[in-house]
């Protein structure tokens, strides 16, 4: 199991606290660099490993980032603290953004990055819980985190307990019919605690999803199962961020985030067959120095 | 010692021994919670449900949602006893099984209600024959065949104070008890249930009173039948299965399940590793049942004292005895 380090925890409690304080724009162009950051991290990991799923990865990263820099109540210095926000990554082969996120947040030492996904690393090509804090349940297999996600936030409302929880959907992922059955529970259970975020890219493996199978109207879909749904821009940090405030009505709450598959990259940007396709080292030099405009 | 059935003795649904400890264990620790799909009924948890009311949670008829929900709410702190029919909570959510509890290693008691064949009528759909194999492939997961009410009893004791994972049947087809006072249930640990040193019968969960049956039978033939009730498929007794291999003419393994990965499958793997023997391995091999009731069913395939003594005879003309 990995461990925290102590000096990037320190700076991420001020990170989060200057986040907290400072002004809309202060928030967005605070989460605007930890991102640039994290993104940058991905594509050196990915360009290293050699595997990777970087259009995934890119599209998901200004959630994460606003989730971790600004959202979740989780302590690196104690992941495993009993009231602590419970975060899920269902859609875990985005493991690299959030190996990157959580290493930006000081959950293991960022040098730890360079293992991506080498023999015996502890960052496996999907994450693992009992490898990395800050992980609650082994993701991977489409379809899982959801459903814990949802037991998750029951735990709180059996125990009377205040802890939140986010679990983020891939949205071709939605095309699993167990997220259908996690869907009916939540609202049946009132589950206002729960946030799911769709990370609304447009694309999946091999097309795009309207192409394989059609998920629109998909706003529709989560309102009509009784969810409080919030459909937004998934790089725009200030509505993230609004998205992500508690429920209003006790239910359970959807933020459809709509996202570009590759965010970042241009050459990357909304095209399919960067699903998992890793840069060449020139396409690694040119997704470097977009990353660092 | 030699454990003998009493006369005419009483039957039992190890349903009802589950549901009882179950609300025992509920009344001591806050933590245990029932987690269903829409099974109430069929598990037994009425009056956990009465008791209970807010920690009984029935995601209705979704497996898959179950366990995963059963994996939350132990990472939520809470000890989820998930229980469904075990032909859908292991065929359906094998999956959940493997990655939610298993790998993610958390504290999720699997409780898979009416196993084998007692469903009968039903047919195979409802048939729970697979699920030893199944579970048994999957790491880090135990997985306990109670054989009588007592067993039942102590396999929700023991899998409440675990620390991981547990798959367990909850036999619905009736038994007698076959539990001896003072019974040892641990992991890797069988119970020798009769003295013998001609043949060694390994059985679990429904199968244990038809291999005493076959015991008493075989004894007034001057055989002598060691029967070993086996409740942990996995881990299993290793010495206990290498000591019958060397000290009988063989072994007989008698499941109600498929032959393809289950009790038998995994005793034969610790017999050729460590000392071959010849074996006769009962269950349901290669085919799915016929129409008919669960106690047609066990006959139909065998599992019957019968089935035992004539596999138990089949070894020891083997060996010339």
């Amino acid at each position: 199991m990995l461990v925290a380090e102590s000096s990037a925890t320190v700076a991420f409690a001020k990170f989060r606290g200057d986040v907290a304080d400072a002004t809309e724009e202060g928030k967005s162009a605070a989460l605007r660099d930890m991102a640039r950051a994290v993104r940058r991290d991905i594509v050196t990991m990915i360009d290293r490993a050699q595997l990777g799923h970087i259009g995934g990865d890119l599209s998901v990263t200004d959630i994460l980032t606003t989730l971790f820099g600004a959202v979740l109540d989780v302590d690196p210095e104690e992941p495993g603290r009993p009231d602590r926000d419970r975060f899920i990554l269902s859609k875990g082969h985005c493991a690299g953004a959030l190996y990157a996120t959580l290493a930006r947040c000081g959950f293991f030492p960022r040098e730890e990055l360079s293992t991506f996904m080498a023999p015996l690393s502890m960052l496996n090509g999907h994450p693992d819980r009992k490898k990395v804090p800050g992980v609650e349940t082994n993701t991977g297999p489409l379809g899982h985190g959801f459903p814990v996600g949802v037991g998750c936030a029951l735990a709180a409302k059996v125990q009377g307990a205040s802890w939140r929880t986010v679990v983020v959907l891939g949205d071709g992922e939605m095309q699993e019919g167990s997220n259908w059955e996690a869907a009916m529970t939540a609202p049946h259970y009132e589950l206002g605690s729960l946030t799911a975020v769709v990370d609304r890219n447009r694309l999946q493996q091999g097309a795009g999803t309207e192409e394989t199978k059609r998920l629109e109207p998909l706003a529709d879909k989560w309102r009509s199962f009784g969810w409080e749904v919030r459909d937004v821009d998934g790089h725009d940090y200030a509505a993230l961020l609004q998205a992500f405030e508690p429920s209003t009505t006790g239910a359970p709450v959807a933020v459809i985030a709509n996202t570009i598959k590759g965010k970042g990259v241009s050459f990357i940007e909304n095209r399919v067959e960067w699903h998992h396709k890793v840069p060449n080292t020139e396409q690694v030099l040119a997704a470097m120095e977009e990353l660092s405009r | 010692m030699t454990f003998q059935l009493a006369e005419n003795a009483q039957t039992f649904d190890c349903r009802q021994a589950f549901a009882d400890e179950l609300a025992a264990l509920a009344r001591e620790d806050t933590r245990i919670v029932a987690v269903c799909n829409d099974s109430v009924g069929s598990s037994n948890l009425v009056g956990f449900r009465n008791e209970f009311p807010d920690r009984l949670i029935n995601v209705g008829i979704a497996e898959q949602d179950l366990v995963g929900v059963g994996a939350g709410l132990a990472n939520g702190g809470l000890i989820p006893f998930v229980s469904a029919a075990a032909p859908f909570l292991t065929g359906r959510a094998l999956e959940q099984i493997k990655a939610d509890a298993a790998y993610s290693d958390v504290h999720v008691v699997l409780c898979g209600q009416s196993p084998g064949m007692s469903y009968g009528e039903l047919g195979p759909t409802h048939h729970s024959i697979e699920d030893l194999s199944w579970t048994r492939a999957i790491a880090n997961l135990p997985v306990i065949v109670p054989a009588d009410p007592v067993q039942t009893r102590a396999a929700v004791r023991w899998a409440a104070a675990a620390t991981g994972p547990v798959y367990m049947r909850v036999p619905r087809f009736k038994v007698p008890e076959v539990t001896p006072e003072g019974a040892e249930f641990a992991p890797g640990r069988s119970i020798r249930l009769t003295e013998g040193d001609d043949v060694t019968v390994i059985a679990t969960g429904t199968m244990v009173s038809r291999a005493l049956e076959a015991a008493e039978r075989l004894r007034e033939d001057g055989i002598g039948l060691r029967v070993l009730n086996m409740p942990f498929v996995d881990p299993l007794d290793e010495q206990a299965i290498v000591d019958a291999a060397r000290e009988t003419y063989g072994i007989v393994t008698i499941e109600e399940a498929t032959v393809s990965g289950g009790l038998g499958a995994a005793v034969a793997s610790v017999v050729v590793e460590h000392r071959p023997a010849p074996m006769r391995i009962l269950g349901v091999r290669g085919e799915f049942a016929p129409t008919g009731n669960a106690s047609f069913l066990l006959d139909h395939f065998g599992l019957n004292a019968y089935g035992i003594s004539s596999a138990a005879r089949g070894l020891i003309d083997r060996a010339g005895g």
